[in-house]
């Protein structure tokens, strides 16, 4: 008798979490857009790779910042790392598979920069907010300095030359017209956006997300919240290396660049733009990103980046929680805090 | 842009009509990628100058065709050279790609350049083995051992025995380290030490300390165009004339664009390259004033001499080919051609499509009250050493 109304609670709390995980029609339409916008609009594909990358980039920072509430301005330093290791594979196979195979390049960079980030969780979860900027930041700059360091091995400030991946999948050339491209990037961020998705919404993902909301108070109803950040910093860094892959393959070369400070920095600046913690507002981000740059830039060589820095500082400032918090207040589904 | 239209309507019009003309009534598109943004972005500037001169000077037509400019900007990421890259040639169907502002920028375009046979006109990029990276690339800047060997001779020449070098911790630093090095072995001298200081952020009083205490005859300095005013600050501040120390360099360091914010204190230094803009010829006294003319602020660099032969390069080939831009007969055009550039008599090496030119040896003073690189003496015709060295094997 007693637990009824209990157990109607539960029944509740599981409805809502049920209903959160569920598909809606405009995420189900987004996708179909993505993927016919290549077909749609083949002169851009090019830029639509180039979306895809920084949208899996992006939405792996979004998995730390907006579902564990960990800052990091050292991010770029696993898309670095994956950039340089299907890049190094791809170059040793010489075009053929297996060592060349795009597939096998994206689980090795995945499976490298995981690694890293399980080595440097340890790190990075010490101290506060502060304390986390700075460690990842100077995490970066190691990894930065060693790929120059090492220039026998990543080609150091010339570049890593001679990155030819094999046919996707054994079928699929990468072309001049970045078709392929386009289509194997967007394949590979939607598969890893869904998984993203179950994630967040498992009950793993609802812990990280109370340890967010208050450390202290989640480690008093039994959640482990060092293994959790640990395992969610580990997860985030895969995503990373497998976006930095996507690049090194794609554009079948890698820079020194792929470990600029800039890359992090874009890449929060993109998450913020687009709505922490949504998931989706890493891609809408990074679309509406790039095509800014692109449409505003195309204007005005020398000076895009003030229009695109105006443009930010006004949405920022006067859209609360981003493009996605604009979407949800207009269409009404703004949840209460 | 509407005025491309018109000529397109044009074009399709003549293209039913006589279809003989229609090629030639069709603009050529150059795509130009350059670091308009970002650390690199002086670069960019000076050549988007230099290029806007050139056709303002002589005209929009080479080989009876029009000829129409496409920029962009690649705030000097290689990633997205190499996608503007792709696309100024699947979508804008540009005839040569030009600009390339750093080594792995003009590295990253040329798999493109040879994948769609489209020219790779290098303006600025240094390193010695980009024009290996592709059979479409031709280079109008220079390259970085051509710049510097000529110094080490000089060096050699006026009694200097033991040297320090002091360079940019990467790729076109450690060319340049290696070239001089090299050079003042073979010709007996002896080096000390070689120096590199980190390419960002850098700290250099404790190299220059260091480079004092070795007591060399010479410091020989390297870092790349835009650091040069932070590094001769420090080195002023250690005298080593007063040791009897020669602080010689590569004109990098002395970048025109940046020498008269440097101050007195690099008066006096000893430099090899191939431009100044105190280069004293008819051409130059003609390029500087029009530069200077149209951009007040601004005072053409070695960068955009290299933009302004490099369109002199493309006009010059689409004549030869009447305005063909079939990407194999441009480049073969290009080769062998010769022609007297504001910065003295130049030509492309038909057998490494490298540039061919007068190395001088330059002096800082003041002349009118302004810093100048006074040239006092001529290397004439120098060629790439390192490829030079690689055909001697």
């Amino acid at each position: 008798m007693s637990d009824t109304p209990l157990q109607a609670d539960r029944d509740k709390a599981f409805a809502f979490l049920k209903a959160q995980a569920r598909w809606r029609w405009p995420e189900i339409a987004l996708w179909a857009f993505a993927f016919a916008s290549i077909l749609l609009m083949p002169s851009r594909a090019l830029l639509i790779n180039e979306i895809a990358i920084l949208a899996l980039f992006a939405l792996s920072l979004d998995l730390i910042l907006g579902y564990a509430g960990i800052v990091s301005l050292g991010h770029g330093a696993f898309f670095g790392v994956g950039a340089y290791t299907a890049g190094l594979l791809a170059k040793a196979g010489a075009g053929a598979a297996p060592l060349s195979d795009p597939t096998l390049g994206l689980l090795a960079a995945g499976a490298t920069a995981a690694m890293i980030g399980y080595a440097t969780s340890f790190l990075v979860l010490r101290g506060n907010d502060l304390t986390k900027l700075m460690v990842t930041l100077g995490i970066a700059l190691i990894f930065q300095e060693l790929a120059n360091k090492f220039s026998d091995i990543t080609g150091g400030a010339d570049g890593l030359q001679g990155v030819t991946p094999a046919k996707v999948l054994g079928l699929f050339d990468f072309d001049i017209y970045g078709k392929t491209a386009a289509f194997y990037s967007v394949t590979v961020l939607f598969l890893l956006f869904c998984a993203a998705r179950v994630i967040v919404h498992s009950p793993f993902g609802i812990s990280l997300r109370a340890i967010k909301g208050n450390a202290l108070r989640a480690r008093a109803i039994g959640v482990p919240v060092d293994a959790r950040l640990r395992a969610i910093y580990t997860l985030a860094a895969a995503y990373a290396g497998v976006a930095g892959a996507l690049l090194a393959q794609t554009t079948a070369q890698v820079s020194l660049d792929v470990l600029e400070f800039h890359r992090s920095a874009d890449t929060l600046l993109i998450v913020v733009l687009g709505g922490v913690g949504t998931l989706y507002g890493a891609v809408v981000g990074a679309a509406a990103f790039k095509m800014m740059y692109d449409f505003i830039s195309s204007y005005t060589q020398q000076y895009w980046q003030f229009w695109l820095g105006l443009i930010l500082v006004v949405l920022v400032l006067f859209v609360r929680g981003g493009i996605m918090g604009l979407i949800a207040r207009l269409t009404g589904q703004e949840e209460r805090a | 842009m509407h005025f491309s239209t018109r000529i397109l309507l044009l074009a399709s019009a003549f293209a039913f009509t006589v279809p003989a003309l229609a090629d030639n009534a069709t603009p050529v598109k150059i795509g130009v990628i350059l670091p308009m943004t970002g650390p690199s972005a002086s670069t960019g500037r000076e050549i988007d100058a230099a290029i806007k001169l050139y056709m303002a000077q002589k005209g929009d037509k080479a080989g009876g065709r029009k000829i129409e400019i496409v920029l962009k900007d690649d705030t000097g990421v290689a990633d997205i050279t190499k996608r503007l890259a792709q696309e100024l040639v699947v979508n804008d169907k540009v005839s040569v790609i030009a600009g390339f502002g750093l080594t792995p920028l003009a590295l990253a375009a040329a798999p493109i350049a040879t994948q769609a046979k489209v020219p790779e006109v290098v303006m600025a990029a240094g390193t010695a083995t980009i024009t290996e990276a592709s059979p479409y690339i031709v280079r109008t800047s220079f390259t970085l051992p051509q710049n510097t060997v000529p110094i080490a001779d000089w060096a050699l020449k006026n009694g200097v025995k033991k040297v320090v070098t002091l360079v940019s911790d990467y790729g076109p630093g450690i060319d340049a380290e290696k070239a001089f090095s090299e050079r003042i072995k073979a010709g007996g001298g002896q080096v000390l030490d070689n120096l590199r200081a980190p390419l960002r952020n850098p700290e250099f009083a404790p190299f220059l300390q260091k480079a004092k205490d070795l007591k060399p005859d010479a410091l020989f300095l390297f870092v790349p165009s835009g650091f040069g005013a932070q590094l001769m600050k420090q080195v002023a501040e250690r005298d080593f004339a007063k040791e009897g120390v020669k602080v010689i360099g590569t004109g990098d360091v002395t970048d025109d664009e940046q020498l008269q914010g440097m101050g007195d204190a690099v008066l006096g230094m000893v430099t090899s390259m191939d431009y100044s803009v105190a280069h004293k010829s008819p051409e130059n006294k003609a390029f500087v004033e029009a530069f200077m003319k149209a951009n007040p602020a601004m005072r053409p660099n070695f960068m955009a001499v290299g933009g302004y032969d490099g369109m002199a390069l493309i006009y010059g080939a689409l004549e030869k080919t009447k305005g063909d831009t079939d990407g194999a007969k441009l480049v073969d055009a290009m080769k062998g051609m010769s022609w007297v550039s504001p910065r003295g008599p130049i030509s492309i090496d038909p057998e490494t499509r490298d540039i061919v030119q007068n190395v001088y040896i330059r002096k800082v003073e003041k002349v009118d009250g302004q810093l100048y690189n006074v040239e006092f003496e001529t290397m004439p015709n120098v060629k790439d050493p390192v490829k030079a060295a690689k055909k001697a094997k």
